[in-house]
């Protein structure tokens, strides 16, 4: 068979099918699963500098959560039968369960943020007249009970439940990973590794979104950013953004070293459709800079300001957050753009700007979240107070030369 | 908002979908409105048709086939397929004499073929008609996410176009790009064998329109249907065995240069 690709498309291959709405599902899902994470490791891991950061990272994982069905339901033909998916689900389908990890992990997340702010909220609706008491008194469930003991109770539930998070966080992004690796018709998806590049870069994700929410809304209440708190994030952004890199090109090199028949397609296909996509965004801006970024926070703490640190780290995870999105659209859309015929390209996505599946919508949805989370700050704020007389991490930390 | 929105809305399509004959949809592509809704509505049919005495299966003849595009013509009148969606389709292959393989399906062969111009000395050339294979361990039957893309009794591969969600992971788990969504009725679709045709007794309607006999459609389950003989008898193939969807169209001639 000859290696030249004649251009031919199956006539049904035409159209790219999976837009750009399937390329923000598991972005948004991915951000969920990531932030969740880094509450997991204050709660469960026992992390205590990411203290700071506990309560934010689990209101972000929540209000992210609550967009994630909406690019599902602008892409899907039939929106109005999409709870079919939870009433007739077919369960060989990994598509199916979405209704029944959707629900658990809302349910779980819901009680866990609820068992961390049942202090504030008793404290909020005693405060309270009138309509900001009902509700407050309504979320208290009608218990006022704020004794150690109690509060004892409420963080051996927390740990509970966010370590039966962590397995539940990483199904509900991890099954979007199975949806695209077990797919044997696309060569491009269907990898068991999949589910854990998914993953990985799913966790640096929600990883880079806290330390940029986290310094955001420091600086915008006019606090000290914990300098503990940043450099722990930055080690652990840095770890599981080197084995997202590391497992997205294993993936590549491994096709690139069988030079199986798929090679033929994907070969043109990451070098001349997505080079721009894959190599210059995704490769080269969205990995290598960050890494080396966060390779110079990790290694060479000694020498750092605390201000510097900030700065590095946060460019390093803003340049993330477009890497993971340039992933799942190399992904989603990469692996529509050849044929099944294994013989051609179709005509490149541009997602329309207006419109269900478009640039404006996609933008509304990211944007939600943090609307969400403004209101939640209003009431029950994100950062606890006792954070800012924590003096001496951030003294530590310091370069012994100033 | 929008969760209790689509909820009431699921509930009431739903609800409404219950009472809903075929013939009354008018989105229902196939005219007469004979697809069954759920497959246990075909077993004991008026007219007697009984699906489990069927297992259907369908030959392709390559040496045959002339790239007329008249099957591609009668399934889409016979099955109102919207235009530039295909149920069945028709690809050229010319293969040069120091193996370079082009092929084409000028808008799926709907119109037959222009003269094959690809520059190169072309040393062979054929005709591979191609439709949905109505696999056997079908990965888009696998993969729909509330059960509306279903085996039948005779060994079909159906959807039932009430209950898709038009999600579209059934066109992305097909190897060989039989499915669309329909553009009109947003729900997934594919060519049926004209299920409502066979289950008269009648051929699908492109085994029909076919002048040289390259598309033949039959009856594993009776020993003397022509199908059932060349399956038994003959080195048939299928189209990407490797992947192990155990597709029941058989093809007979099929060079190593099809995917």
């Amino acid at each position: 068979m000859g290696e030249e690709l004649s251009g031919f498309l199956f006539p049904n291959d035409i159209h790219i099918l999976w837009s750009l709405m399937i390329v923000l599902y598991p972005y948004v899902t991915g951000i969920v699963a990531g932030a969740f994470i880094v509450s997991s490791l204050y709660h469960v891991f026992n992390r205590t500098e990411l203290r700071p950061v506990a309560r934010l990272s689990m209101v972000t994982s929540l209000c992210f959560l609550s967009v994630a069905t909406l690019p599902l339901l602008m892409h899907l033909g039939h929106p109005e039968r999409a709870l079919n998916i939870v009433i007739t689900p077919h369960f060989t389908s990994a598509m199916a369960a979405f209704g029944l990890i959707y629900t658990l992990y809302l349910i779980l997340l819901v009680l866990e943020i609820w068992l961390v702010y049942r202090k504030q909220i008793i404290m909020t609706a005693r405060r309270s007249r009138g309509m900001k008491r009902a509700i407050f008194a309504t979320l208290a469930l009608g218990v006022y009970d704020t004794s150690d003991e109690a509060l004892h109770v409420d963080r051996r539930a927390v740990v509970v439940l966010a370590a039966l998070g962590i397995p539940a966080a990483c199904i509900l992004h991890g099954y979007v990973g199975f949806m695209f690796g077990s797919v044997k018709a696309n060569s491009f998806w269907s990898t068991p590794l999949m589910p854990i590049i998914f993953l990985f870069s799913a966790v640096t994700s929600g990883i880079a979104m806290i330390l940029v929410l986290y310094q955001t809304l420091t600086k915008l209440s006019s606090r000290t950013i914990d300098a503990s708190c940043v450099q722990s994030l930055s080690r652990w952004l840095a770890l599981f953004a080197v084995v997202t890199v590391t497992l997205e090109l294993l993936e590549i090199i491994t096709l690139a070293y069988e030079r199986s028949e798929e090679w033929i397609v994907i070969a043109p296909l990451l070098s001349s459709k997505l080079a721009i996509s894959f190599i210059g965004v995704q490769l080269i801006f969205g990995s290598l800079i960050p890494i080396i970024l966060l390779g110079i926070v990790v290694l060479m703490q000694r020498y750092l300001t605390n201000p510097l640190r900030n700065t590095i780290s946060f460019i390093a995870s803003a340049i993330l957050l477009i890497q993971v999105f340039a992933m799942r659209w190399n992904v989603v859309i990469g692996g529509q753009t050849y044929s099944k015929s294994m013989r051609g390209f179709r005509e490149g996505y541009q997602p329309e700007l207006f419109g269900r599946e478009g640039i404006a919508t996609a933008l509304v949805i990211l944007l939600i979240p943090f609307v969400f989370m403004a209101i939640f700050n209003r009431y029950l704020p994100l950062q606890a107070e006792e954070a800012s007389t924590k003096s001496s991490p951030a003294t530590e930390l310091e370069p012994t030369a100033h | 908002m929008v969760i209790a929105a689509s909820a009431g809305g699921a509930l009431f399509s739903g609800l409404a979908a219950q009472g809903d004959k075929p013939e009354a949809r008018p989105q229902d592509p196939t005219p007469g409105g004979q697809l069954p809704t759920h497959h246990t509505e075909v077993a004991g049919t008026s007219h007697g048709y009984q699906p489990e005495q069927h297992a259907y299966a369908y030959v392709v003849d390559i040496d045959k086939c002339i790239g007329c595009g008249s099957c591609v013509r009668a399934c889409e009148r016979e099955n109102n397929v919207p235009p530039h969606y295909f149920r069945t389709w028709v690809e050229r292959y010319a293969v040069s004499s120091k193996r370079q393989v082009d092929v084409d399906s000028p808008n799926g062969a709907r119109d037959g073929f222009p003269p094959t111009a690809t520059g190169r000395d072309v040393s062979r050339s054929f005709f591979v008609p191609k439709l949905c294979n109505h696999c056997t361990e079908t990965p888009c039957v696998q993969l729909c996410p509330v059960g509306a893309s279903y085996r039948t009794p005779d060994g079909l591969i159906l959807v039932d176009e009430s209950r898709c969600i038009g999600c579209g992971y059934c066109v992305q788990a097909c190897p060989y790009g039989s499915r669309f969504i329909h553009p009109v009725t947003h729900v997934a679709s594919k060519c049926t064998f004209c299920y409502h045709r066979i289950t008269k007794g009648l051929k699908p309607a492109c085994v029909g329109a076919c002048p040289v006999g390259a598309r033949k459609f039959g009856d594993t389950k009776d020993p003397t249907d022509e199908v059932a003989q060349i399956i038994a008898t003959q080195s048939v193939r299928v189209l990407k065995p490797e992947l192990r969807t155990e597709p029941n169209c058989y093809y007979l001639g099929l060079g190593m240069e099809v995917h």
